[in-house]
């Protein structure tokens, strides 16, 4: 109730004072805050453009053929779709976090001290306030967790454990002023499930935690990280795998299997973009988590800019400074939606699965449907893409029905 | 507190850029705003490497020409100046230039100069004339594996014999716009840039 409140008179007090200080910016967004593209495609395909100068020829060469590739590759240069989405969204007008303040230079004084204020707000008063927070809920886990795992396996330890996770999920939640809007709740992720979910912050585990208990994956920690994960496992089971565990795909894949074949077992979730993306796409899903078998829960979460960037941008941040960052944010904000859950058609191999389930979790969110790989953040690209483009190219180069 | 990417660039450099390339003030600061964001090293100039970075470059046929483009003879860096300046090619012919100038000399995105931009593309040792092996050599990466080097050759062939007019095996500069006199080179070398 507070919280809401506090997003409300928030979203004016920016609104009001920021678009006033910069008009210009303001006439060029529509709805949404943010910055609109640089350049306008025209989506020409290969075909049309190089396909139209032939006429009646059937297959040849011409010298203006490098225009279609020069003009691609300059629009990629100006803006792509894929580096965009591995650093933060860029807003229209400031939220007063100097974080996001890329294209505004000092605009007024009052402004200014506007921010001043913010700043002491959200340092002296907010951060504080989260930190106990999260470390209260933090502790509450490992201590729950572990006195609730001395109970012997019966419907009463199953109750006390998603009670405890909850429980603790929501403190964390509270530690980051996280304002959580559920839609569908019809469609929430049931036991022997696998939950699915575009990835943006290692937050996104407490934002669907807090709505009910899932069954955790990942990679088995060290430190603080590590206690808490072998607490989690004596409440209720959650899957964690050694490093070396990771690389045997087969291996990977039976345990989730397992796990979901036991249909007392709580849904996992799965990230399958396999990295945190910046919330205005969602890339690639990995066809792993679809050929586990069982039915997938698709859950879309779109985080609200304007009050905090929730994107993790792990070659700029590491996980500490990450959620200092979070914690002196104004809010975050952000709507989940359940979609009807999903299987595999006859006929759909993993992969035709995966984007099915992508595209309605992109539509759901409003998100940018793409078909890059989110490896790319840190991989190069491989080189088939250039090969199919190149071999587009020579059919028309020869014509497409040539005999020599 | 870091580097503001709209703080490095002065208004007397927006002004001059604008003078040289036509882009709008808004338009500057965006691509300084790209550029900045292409610039892993942040030392204020780009490497091949930063455009590799990108993707559908990276997959792009002409990546690589495209790229060195960018590129002064001999150089590995480009700075902002020379990135707007490569960009500025790519600018729409406007009817009605508003400062035309009759002394700044041809505007980076006249036809001519689209015309040079892509000439430069084929041009691999810069000499000013495109050689049967620079012609060979773009077509090779255009093409990939999938067409066999007599048949390529016999392509490269006949493209030269239809523009060379003065006999010397190799394609000019001028020679180059006489076979691409009927081509909507605006059109096609032409970029909507918004705001």
């Amino acid at each position: 109730g507070f919280l809401h409140f506090h997003g409300v008179v928030l979203l004016e007090i920016l609104q009001g004072v920021t678009l006033g200080g910069d008009k210009e910016a303001s006439e060029t967004s529509n709805e949404t805050n943010t910055v609109q593209g640089l350049i306008q495609r025209d989506d020409s395909s290969l075909e049309k453009e190089i396909g139209e100068r032939r006429g009646n020829r059937r297959g040849d060469f011409a010298l203006s053929d490098v225009f279609y590739f020069s003009k691609k590759g300059i629009e990629s240069i100006v803006e792509d779709e894929v580096t965009q989405r591995f650093s933060s969204e860029e807003l229209v007008s400031w939220n007063l976090l100097t974080r996001t303040n890329n294209n505004f230079h000092y605009i007024s004084l009052r402004l200014t001290i506007l921010w001043g204020v913010g700043v002491i707000v959200r340092y002296g008063i907010l951060l504080p306030l989260r930190v106990s927070l999260a470390a209260i809920g933090l502790s509450w886990l490992v201590i729950g967790t572990t006195v609730v795992g001395f109970i012997p396996n019966c419907w009463l330890k199953d109750w006390l454990s998603e009670l405890v996770h909850v429980m603790c999920y929501r403190i964390c939640a509270r530690g980051l002023s996280a304002t959580i809007h559920y839609h569908n709740r019809e469609n929430k992720p049931k036991k022997g499930g696998i939950c699915v979910a575009n990835h943006t912050s290692p937050i996104d585990v407490v934002i669907l935690a807090n709505d009910g208990g899932y069954a955790m994956v990942g990679q088995v920690h060290g430190g603080l990280m590590g206690v808490v994960q072998r607490a989690m496992v004596r409440a209720c089971p959650h899957i964690w795998f050694e490093r070396a565990e990771m690389k045997d795909r087969h291996l990977v894949t039976q345990r989730l299997r397992d796990h979901v074949n036991d249909k007392k077992k709580l849904p996992i979730l799965i990230f399958p973009e396999g990295t945190c993306i910046n919330n205005t796409s969602v890339m690639m899903f990995k066809k792993g988590s679809f050929e586990i078998g069982g039915t997938i829960y698709p859950v879309a979460i779109k985080y609200d800019p304007q009050f905090g960037d929730a994107f993790w941008n792990s070659a700029k941040y590491n996980m500490v400074s990450y959620l200092l960052r979070m914690m002196t944010s104004w809010a975050i904000v952000c709507n989940v939606w359940y979609l009807p859950p999903m299987t595999q058609k006859e006929g759909e191999d993993a992969v035709q699965f995966a984007n099915r389930v992508k595209s309605a979790i992109a539509q759901q969110g409003g998100l940018v449907d793409l078909s890059w790989d989110g490896g790319l953040k840190r991989a190069k690209v491989k080189d088939t893409f250039k090969q199919e483009q190149q071999k587009k190219y020579s059919c028309m180069v020869v014509g497409d029905d040539s005999s020599e | 507190m870091g580097s503001r990417a709209s703080s490095l660039l002065r208004e007397e450099d927006i002004e001059e850029i604008k003078k040289e390339t036509g882009f709008s003030h808004s338009q500057i600061t965006r691509l300084y705003s790209r550029f900045h964001s292409l610039d892993k090293g942040e030392n204020g100039a780009l490497s091949r490497e930063d455009f590799q970075r990108i993707p559908e470059l990276a997959i792009n046929p002409l990546g690589d020409r495209i790229i060195n483009a960018f590129f002064p003879e001999g150089e590995d860096q480009v700075n902002f100046r020379g990135f707007m300046r490569t960009l500025a090619h790519f600018r729409p012919v406007e009817d009605n230039e508003k400062n035309k100038d009759p002394s700044a000399g041809e505007p980076l995105n006249s036809r001519n100069n689209k015309l040079l931009f892509a000439f430069r593309l084929y041009d691999l040792d810069r000499d000013d004339k495109i050689s049967r092996d620079e012609l060979l050599q773009v077509l090779r990466m255009m093409v990939g594996v999938n067409i066999s080097d007599e048949q390529l050759g016999s392509i490269a062939d006949r493209t030269i014999q239809e523009a060379d007019t003065n006999g010397d095996m190799c394609i000019s500069f001028s020679e180059f716009i006489k076979v691409l006199e009927k081509v909507d080179v605006e059109q096609k070398m032409s970029i909507r840039f918004l705001h």
